[in-house]
């Protein structure tokens, strides 16, 4: 009997045959898309931003003007950290560090902070999250202004103590029934500033596209 | 299809979109793919994006499995709709990640949890390997405009009773003029969280299905109204 008219051989030419269309097709709309796709991403990173440092504080290329420091244990572990520099002339403006904050209630939330080169927030936004809606869910902008309350805080403007939301004796707010969220997030902006004042030369001057490991 | 030698074509294709739109319906009658259709139905808008994401599989794949349903051997059928919803899927995915991005993200990964809505899968495996082309597309279309009228209406009972407004997130579909579409039905609205929640999606899915059933059995005991036999293959032989 020959061997190509057994059914289950048959069966799984066809199957093949059925998988390598399937894949052309996707190959192909993949190829057309591609482009587009990487546009899009990357004018969504740059619109985030834009928010925290406006286009007219800097003129370099701002969001592939960026290192990655590798899992700095200072931010728990919680992954790389990706950090754009904003630059007049050269000269630093500002870096925006893209980073997690490992201990939501619901897991991590990713945040953007802003911090100028005197060490001062310009702003934070949070990028994503699992909060439990209409109670931690406040730390986006979309849902309350709480977010902006950070915008002009440093490490002595509150002070180490202030650093803290009022449950636990700092300057914050919490929100009713949700202490854990904000908590999580008034940690990793002061870590932030903490970083960004040990290592703020070494976060301007590695070249774009660096991998920095840290201590 | 041209060689339909049957007069009541147009008989045929009311009678196949009123039995998928309303009589089997996908969401409220046949209860399948309810994973996606509770989880995005927060927004009208979601829902209606989600409704014709899943919409387009069905026709594309019904098409395809029909016009592949004389060389598919039963042992192999079910693996092959699987090969081909999930590459539909897929490519569907890669579009709005290209040209609808906003509702990418929002929709996000029930884009790709289609190729799991068993809906699609039925439809193949119930109609189109068994039907011609067009009758299969026609089928898939019905069915798809079936389950996108649930997650409209489920969308719709959801936004208005959890934020007070409809369309809100329409220029994420129609570009930026949508912003305009976003309607405000009670000023000052505090939000009703339960309705955007889970459990909020369980009890107007079952709101929904109670009110098409007293409707359904209203018409259904009226004389006038004769009882339309149920047809698996209206097209062929």
């Amino acid at each position: 009997m020959n061997a190509t008219r057994h059914p289950a051989i048959r069966s799984g030419i066809l199957l093949g045959l059925i998988a390598l269309l399937g894949t052309a097709v996707l190959v192909f709309i993949h190829d057309q898309t591609r482009a587009r796709i990487a546009l899009q991403e990357q004018r969504r990173v740059l619109q985030q931003l834009n928010e925290i440092v406006p286009p007219s504080a800097y003129n370099n290329d701002l969001h592939t003007d960026r290192i990655t420091l590798t899992d700095p244990p200072l931010f728990q572990h919680a992954g790389p950290v990706t950090v754009y520099r904003a630059r007049m002339d050269g000269r630093p403006v500002a870096v925006i560090m893209r980073l997690t904050a490992p201990d939501g209630y619901n897991g991590d939330i990713r945040l953007l902070v802003g911090i100028d080169a005197g060490g001062t927030v310009l702003g934070v936004r949070v990028t994503e999250h699992r909060e439990t809606p209409g109670l931690g869910d406040l730390i986006e902008l979309e849902k309350s202004r709480w977010i902006t309350h950070f915008r002009g805080t440093s490490l002595t403007r509150p002070q180490e103590r202030g650093w803290a939301v009022r449950r636990d004796g700092g300057v914050f707010d919490q929100f009713t029934g949700a202490t854990i969220s904000p908590r999580a997030v008034v940690k990793a902006v002061h870590t932030a500033l903490k970083y960004f004042q040990a290592h703020r030369r070494a976060l301007f001057e590695p070249p774009a596209d660096a991998v920095v490991k840290h201590d | 299809m041209t060689e339909h030698k049957s007069p009541s074509v147009p008989l045929k294709i009311g009678r196949t979109l009123r039995e998928g739109c309303w009589r089997q319906n996908t969401g409220m009658v046949v209860l399948l793919g309810l994973c996606p259709l509770l989880a995005v139905t927060t927004t009208l808008v979601n829902g209606l994006a989600l409704g014709l994401a899943t919409t387009l599989t069905l026709v594309f794949s019904n098409l395809s499995v029909s016009l592949l349903r004389g060389l598919l051997r039963p042992e192999i059928r079910i693996p092959a709709f699987v090969l081909i919803i999930a590459s539909l899927v897929t490519a569907i995915e890669l579009l709005m990640h290209a040209f609808f991005y906003d509702l990418y993200r929002v929709l996000g990964i029930f884009i790709p949890l289609i190729v799991t809505n068993c809906a699609i899968i039925g439809r193949a495996e119930a109609f189109a390997s068994r039907n011609r082309p067009m009758a299969s597309a026609l089928d898939g279309l019905a069915t798809g405009l079936g389950f996108c009228l649930t997650l409209l209406l489920l969308g719709a009972v959801r936004e208005v009773a959890g934020r007070g407004t409809l369309f809100s997130g329409a220029q994420m579909l129609v570009g930026d003029w949508g912003r305009q579409l976003e309607v405000t039905l009670v000023p000052g609205y505090a939000g009703f969280l339960l309705a955007l929640l889970p459990p909020g999606a369980f009890i107007a899915l079952a709101l929904l299905i109670a009110a098409r059933n007293a409707w359904q059995g209203r018409t259904e005991t009226t004389p006038t109204e004769p009882h339309p036999k149920r047809i698996a293959n209206p097209n062929e032989t």
